[in-house]
């Protein structure tokens, strides 16, 4: 499926054209975390969504147009921050490190 | 009301793993997340088949609650403790309809899966079973449980609480931006509904803010204390985490969760609907 990431969550059924994705992996040493946890946070940093990572590492939203945060949250890690921008039609990919 | 009788910690979970009174059950809204892992003798209550009536849009009924925690064994004098992901939100729908029944004796896990895992506390994926029990439920507790036409009549007289992300309540989402967007109602809020997203009453890690601060979160939102309160979100599983502060935590007398919700309310034919940032007027 078009849009899909490599290795990533299936988007089969999904009409991308019409949702702002941003989605992506998080690491720990290059190694995916299958036990984190990622919230999307608006513009004003107010909540908006979050997930717990797959096994592999992924997350996916369907944000809208604009500026979102990821704050990531992991065991025996601090949360970490990550700006992305979103646009409807299309998808952003975030790597996370922490 | 004392936080103690409706909320424990992990640890207490923890030190209670094979305490024979407690019964610890998961509810997410993944409903595969169980069977990935749970905590020790957890049982799963799938809030999609179990807590759904599957001809009618509803809960389901009395006898239909009877039965489900019949099979799944558990009895009338067990303490129930409901945990689950996204920050209890099932779980919390779940307790609401405990309460609904009127099981005595129920109490959330603080921070749910979440915290759990954040605690890197252990999981497991042995099958648990448990004997089954001749539950008996109390017939529903109207007095949590708002319907659309109470929805309506809130508008203006009564505090309702928006307990969805502020984009939802103006209308620039339909949905929680992890769910696809399709949806086939109308977007917006109930006039005069303040928008207090759920997430305003937990901490990252998920577990609830002290009394005082939700006090003070829900006094800023314009919430008047005097009056009986509404909240409603999507589908109701977040504003059963809302109901829960108000009415658990914070011992507000007259609180009920609009299950029906946005999903009902954003399909109605003739109620008023306001977009954007602002409460709107009755």
């Amino acid at each position: 499926m078009c849009g899909a990431t490599e290795g990533g969550l299936s988007l089969d059924g999904i009409d991308v054209n019409k949702e702002a994705v941003v989605q992506g992996q998080v690491l720990r040493d290059g190694e995916p975390v299958g036990n984190a946890y990622v919230r999307l946070l608006d513009r004003t940093g107010e909540f908006t969504a979050e997930v717990p990572t797959s096994a592999s590492g992924h997350f996916r939203f369907f944000a809208g147009d604009g500026e979102w945060t990821l704050r990531t949250l992991a065991p025996k890690a601090d949360p970490v921050d990550h700006q992305v921008k979103a646009a409807v039609g299309s998808v952003a990919e975030v790597s996370i490190a922490i | 009301m004392t936080r103690e009788n409706v909320l424990v910690t992990a640890q207490w979970v923890e030190d209670h793993l094979d305490d024979p009174q407690v019964v610890l059950v998961e509810v997410d809204e993944d409903t595969s997340a169980y069977d990935k892992g749970h905590i020790k003798g957890a049982i799963k209550l799938d809030w999609t088949k179990d807590l759904q009536d599957q001809v009618r849009r509803d809960a389901i009924s009395q006898d239909q609650f009877s039965t489900l925690l019949s099979e799944r064994g558990v009895k009338n004098d067990d303490t129930v403790v409901l945990y689950g992901g996204n920050n209890n939100w099932f779980a919390a729908y779940a307790y609401w309809y405990f309460k609904l029944y009127g099981h005595s004796d129920v109490r959330l896990m603080d921070g749910g899966r979440k915290k759990w895992e954040l605690d890197s506390r252990e999981l497991t994926d042995d099958a648990v079973s448990r004997e089954a029990t001749t539950y008996t439920a109390s017939a529903p507790d109207l007095s949590i449980r708002a319907f659309r036409d109470e929805a309506v009549a809130a508008i203006g007289t009564k505090n309702l609480v928006d307990v969805r992300s502020p984009d939802e309540y103006a209308g620039r989402l339909m949905a929680p931006a992890h769910l696809p967007q399709e949806q086939a109602q109308r977007a917006g809020h109930i006039p005069t509904a303040a928008n207090v997203p759920w997430s305003k009453a937990a901490n990252d890690d998920g577990t609830f803010k002290s009394d005082d601060e939700l006090k003070q979160i829900y006094t800023d939102a314009g919430v008047d204390w005097d009056k009986d309160t509404v909240a409603y979100c999507r589908i109701g599983e977040r504003s059963s985490h809302t109901w829960f502060v108000l009415k658990e935590l914070l011992g507000q007398p007259n609180v009920k969760n609009y299950d029906g919700s946005w999903t009902e309310y954003g399909s109605l034919i003739g109620v008023p609907v306001v977009l954007g940032d602002e409460k709107g007027v009755a």
